[in-house]
């Protein structure tokens, strides 16, 4: 294997002092601290570290950064598990375990790698083509299975993520030497500056080399003030310039870590000005077998050589298409590696070199499994080199991403073959190489004043690129040519979509997936829309690129969602009594956002029993309930009525003071979406309540109804539901109940009505007490400051035993209410129900006046005697429950549905089921048997109108 | 994610506002035809350049205000109250 160390000083980036063991697929290996996994994988001699994606070729490590694409390692282990993770990304530490992606059971050998054998079968498109017939979904599995990168842990991830927001007023991304110039001059000048390193060590590709200048402006950019942000990578520009960045804070796969870790650190960094100082990706050349192990981008070659000290083969050579690789060969040699000779595939002038040259183009690989040799086809004729490493030198493209996302233009250099900003972006500017530029001293003349502009808020100079010299055209290649070697697109894959006649870049990178893997084409997009243009006829400039979309580099679910996880997900909402509550046996469940009592099971019962029981207990004596979550508004103002008045379905401007009314809100659609009750505190002032889940949404509507459309009406409105708890006692024996808690006698059933609302107070505790009735017995709905909830559930609870009274949850006040008929929005209701679907057409008759969705109850679907109707239902057989959801229809599916379900429980008082349905035209079905379908089964039933207890209402009165 | 600038509190991350769609919409009354009300409930301009919306800074002061926004850019060219009609040019 040819990978071996250099001397010292080569290896900037590592500690030989200091060794590091690791595992890779199952097998041990020796690095120095410092290492990436790339670079010790490669010292030890390991060259083959992966299988291709769609042929299972084998790969080995071809690039140094973010840029790999084959190189791609599933590392850890259980909940700490990362699959994908770059090679030339990921650090060494003590205990380290990797294992190759794609291959099973390693790269050495691949069960997988049959589909090698079958890669004439598998052209671009191959899934649209061949598996249309029968279906898709009959293939895609095992497609899937095949195709998978990686594999992910299943456990919950242990470790921390955090976001942190930052507002400098000038954002340098890049380290290199043109961002640490732009930073420091930015700092000097006076701007707040951060600067963003994609490493841990500051100066970029100079970082890996002596280079004092360099230092030089690493140690200015401290001495400036800039505050430095390393190990992270700015993954996006978004709306109004919005940079989003990733940190790294504990590299993947660290052993002996403690049980939870502050894992990565997401940025939002909202500047003034923002340079872009992203520097530029080598360029592959094309040829055939470009992809066996031990061909890689010379860029690459030279950071393992310089920051880690490893020689990646014996014996290279080098093609070239670029005046940089010039350069490249030279400094190989200055670290001692051969490099047998450099092959120009440009036409001339070439550049001087001590390096031997050939003038030509690559005819082939050799070696099977890994590089043994090159044959160039050159004017005389074929010439084999022996040798264990092929570089690739193809010149630039610049990082044009930042630039690009922020909403910059780009313009093609026909000379050097890359697409540099045309001008700058709406607040982002870019310096170096993501610019274009390559010359060092205007590179940094240029970053200097750019960074001075922006801090002083002035236009910044126009950048002058000079693309790093000459690039040839792109030619087709014949053979299995990669453009783009994560995906498996070759040459010849490109111009199979350029004779099926796909022009539009877009569609291109869609049918062939070229850039569409983890490395997003950093290494072949640019060469795919080259050959595009080539094999198309038109200049590279009209082929376009495509959109460069966020992320930039990927970016982990954990740092997306930091600290929302959990608990904190989705934060609950508990009720004040809540302790109470619990030491009284409650049994919780999550409704919308409240934690809520759903019942009190004694012992022996099930949630069943024990809400079948507590229902009962309301219907025969009492029940106490805990309603504080019920949605509560003040609405305050001269003109409050007539406010409300234009809100509800109903009147309510002539509500005397201390009365209260049921009233129904529309959207302007006509639609149901929510109701309450509304209680006149005052002329000024009025009491609503709303549903629990519908308060903040109606709030909001009131507001945008005020605010928008009548401005000229002087109200308020306050939600005050956290502010008042709410104690509901219900039952024939509810007020015996509270009169021996102690209540005013002035509050009995004989003194106040049904529908009003009484200020009261208890030992000094005001109260505010609504007579109204969600069960349809005699009900008080005493509302009190929220800090005296558990006092006034204790203080009334103790009274229990006189009265036989029971607590009760929101399950047996769920059959309360549907053994009354009272309908549940959203439950009883969908988007298409209107008052008079749910019986209260005679409501809007009475009205004469305008109200919002009004308009809408006069259009013809309105008036259709055919839409759906909220009507009871009782199973024909009485023990029988009719499933929520059951479809009525005219016989088994497939059968068009003519309503269904909404509400359905057991009735303790009736000891038969109940149900509440939407039905079409359901009330002129009263007395109609049909029947309701649920999974297969059948259930017969009867339409009836509710109410199924009490029609009178003489419950209500006490 | 845009910032929008609340005539109240100043310049805040988009997160705080709701987004009540197209601003100056007049609502017709009961004596509108169907095709008018339809039209008004559901009928918006989509346009590719400046658009006058309504926004509200609901995770702040709450009130409602009139936004002019290029669709293209994000740029916002004017921000004026509820009442105001829209200022020339848009
Ligand atoms: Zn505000």
């Amino acid at each position: 294997m040819p990978g071996y160390r250099l001397p010292a000083p080569a290896g900037q980036c590592i500690d030989r002092q200091q060794r590091v063991g690791f595992t890779f697929n199952g097998r041990a290996y020796q690095g120095y601290a410092g290492d990436t996994l790339a670079a010790a994988l490669l010292a030890n001699g390991v060259h083959r570290v992966a299988r291709s994606f769609k042929l299972h070729r084998p790969r080995g490590v071809w690039g140094c950064g973010l840029e790999e694409p084959c190189a791609l390692v599933d590392v850890g282990s259980g909940p700490r598990r990362t699959p994908n993770v770059r090679a030339t990304l990921l650090p060494i530490s003590e205990g380290l375990s990797v294992r190759s992606v794609n291959c099973w059971p390693g790269p050495e050998f691949d069960v997988g790698a049959v589909s090698g054998w079958l890669a004439p079968l598998l052209p671009a498109g191959f899934y649209y083509k061949t598996f249309m017939w029968p279906s898709w979904r009959a293939f895609e599995p095992t497609i899937r299975r095949m195709a998978g990168f990686g594999r992910i842990g299943t456990e919950p991830d242990p470790d921390h993520y955090e976001e942190i927001a930052l507002q400098p007023d000038v954002l340098v991304v890049g380290a290199g030497i043109a961002g640490l110039a732009a930073a420091a001059a930015a700092a000097r000048a006076g701007a707040r500056t951060v600067l963003l390193g994609a490493s841990a060590r500051l100066g970029g590709q100079c970082a890996w080399q002596e280079d004092a200048e360099a230092a030089g402006l690493a140690a200015a950019v401290r001495a400036a003030g800039v505050r430095i942000l390393t190990r992270t990578t700015a993954f996006g520009v978004y709306d109004h310039a919005l940079v989003c960045a990733h940190e790294t804070v504990t590299a993947d796969g660290a052993a002996q870590l403690p049980a939870c870790v502050l894992r990565e650190r997401l940025w939002k960094i909202r500047a003034r000005a923002v340079i872009a100082a992203t520097g530029a990706f080598e360029r592959p050349v094309l040829f055939a077998d470009n992809d066996r192990p031990g061909v890689m981008l010379a860029s690459a070659a030279l950071k393992f050589a310089g920051a880690y000290g490893v020689a990646c083969g014996r014996r290279a050579v080098m093609i070239a298409n670029s005046d940089a690789a010039y350069a490249q060969a030279a400094r190989l040699r200055a670290h001692g590696i051969e490099v047998a000779a450099l092959v120009d595939v440009r036409p001339g002038p070439h550049p001087p070199t001590e390096v031997p040259r050939l003038l030509g183009e690559v005819h082939a690989v050799h070696g099977a499994r890994a590089v043994a040799g090159v044959s160039v086809r050159t004017g005389a004729g074929l010439r084999h080199l022996a040798c264990d490493l092929l570089l690739s030198s193809g010149g630039f493209a610049p990082a044009v991403h930042l630039h690009s996302q922020a909403g910059g233009r780009l313009r093609f250099l026909e000379e050097s073959a890359m697409f540099v900003p045309d001008g700058p972006a709406p607040s982002l500017v870019s310096v170096g190489a993501c610019a274009g530029m390559f010359g060092r001293e205007a590179v940094l003349a240029h970053a200097r004043a750019v960074g001075e502009a922006l801090a002083r808020e002035c236009p910044a100079p126009a950048a002058a690129p000079d693309g790093c010299g000459r690039s040839a055209p792109l030619r087709p290649v014949a053979g299995k040519a990669f453009v783009d070697l994560q995906n498996d697109v070759t040459s010849a894959d490109v111009a199979l979509a350029a004779r099926e006649n796909y022009r539009s870049v877009e569609h291109l990178k869609r049918y062939t997936t070229t850039g569409m893997g983890t490395d997003q084409g950093k290494t072949s997009n640019l060469n795919a829309l080259l050959l595009m243009a080539q094999l198309t006829g038109q200049p590279a400039a009209a082929v376009g690129t495509t959109r460069f979309r966020p992320p930039f580099a990927p970016v982990s679910f954990g740092a997306l969602a930091g600290r929302r996880v959990g608990a904190l997900y989705r934060p609950l909402r508990r009720l004040p009594a809540h302790a109470w509550h619990e030491s009284h046996g409650a049994q919780f469940e999550i409704f919308g956002d409240w934690v809520r009592p759903v019942a009190y099971p004694q012992a022996g019962e099930d949630l069943n029993a024990a809400a079948q029981r507590e229902a009962l207990a309301v219907r025969r004596q009492a029940g106490l309930f805990d309603g504080s979550p019920l949605g509560k508004l003040e609405v305050y103002g001269p003109d409050a009525a007539e406010f409300l008045d234009l809100m509800y379905v109903g009147t309510l401007s002539n509500l005397g003071i201390g009365q209260a009314r049921y009233g129904l809100l529309l959207n302007e659609n006509g639609t149901l979406v929510d109701d309450g009750i509304v209680a006149r505190l005052s002329a000024r002032r009025f009491w609503v309540n709303t549903t629990t889940a519908g308060v903040e949404r109606t709030a909001a509507a009131f507001e945008e109804w005020l605010q928008c459309e009548y401005p000229h009406l002087r109200v308020l409105i306050t939600p005050v539901t956290a502010r008042w708890a709410n104690l509901t006692v219900a039952g024939p024996r509810a007020w015996d109940w509270l009169a021996a808690a102690g209540l005013d006698g002035a509050l009995a059933p004989g003194r106040t009505r049904h529908m009003s609302l009484t200020d009261s107070a208890l030992d000094g505790v005001p109260l505010r007490v609504l007579r109204a009735s969600f069960s349809g017995e005699l009900g008080y709905e005493i509302n009190l400051p929220a800090e005296r909830a558990a006092w006034l559930f204790e203080r009334v609870w103790a009274h229990a035993a006189a009265v036989r009274g029971s607590l009760y949850g929101i399950e047996a006040l769920q059959i309360l209410r549907t053994e009354k008929g009272y309908l549940h929005i959203g439950t009883d209701t969908d988007g298409t129900t209107q008052p008079q679907d749910v019986g209260f057409a005679r409501g809007v008759a009475r009205k004469a006046a305008d109200f919002v969705g009004r308009r809408s109850l006069l259009r013809p679907a309105a008036q259709d005697p055919e839409r759906l109707q909220l009507v009871g239902l009782l199973g024909v057989d009485p023990t029988q429950v009719l499933p929520v959801g059951a479809h009525i229809a005219p016989g088994p599916a497939p059968a068009v549905s003519e309503g269904h379900v909404t509400s359905s429980y057991r009735s303790p008082e009736l000891g038969r089921g109940v149900a509440l349905a939407l039905l079409k035209a359901g009330t002129r079905r009263s007395g109609e048997r049909l029947t309701a379908y649920h999974l297969g089964r059948a259930f017969a039933a009867e339409v009836v109108m509710p109410p199924f207890i009490d029609p009178t209402g003489a419950r209500l009165h006490g | 994610m845009m910032q929008l600038p609340c005539p109240w509190c100043g310049v805040r991350d988009e997160s705080e506002f709701v987004c009540g769609g197209a601003s100056h919409i007049v609502r017709p009354g009961l004596s509108a035809s169907d095709a008018e009300w339809g039209s008004y409930l559901f009928f918006r301009d989509n346009p590719k350049g400046p658009l006058r919306e309504r926004w509200r800074h609901a995770y702040g002061c709450g009130q409602w205000f009139n936004l002019m926004r290029d669709t293209l850019t994000h740029q916002v060219l004017s921000v004026y109250p509820m009442a105001e009609p829209p200022p020339a040019g848009g």
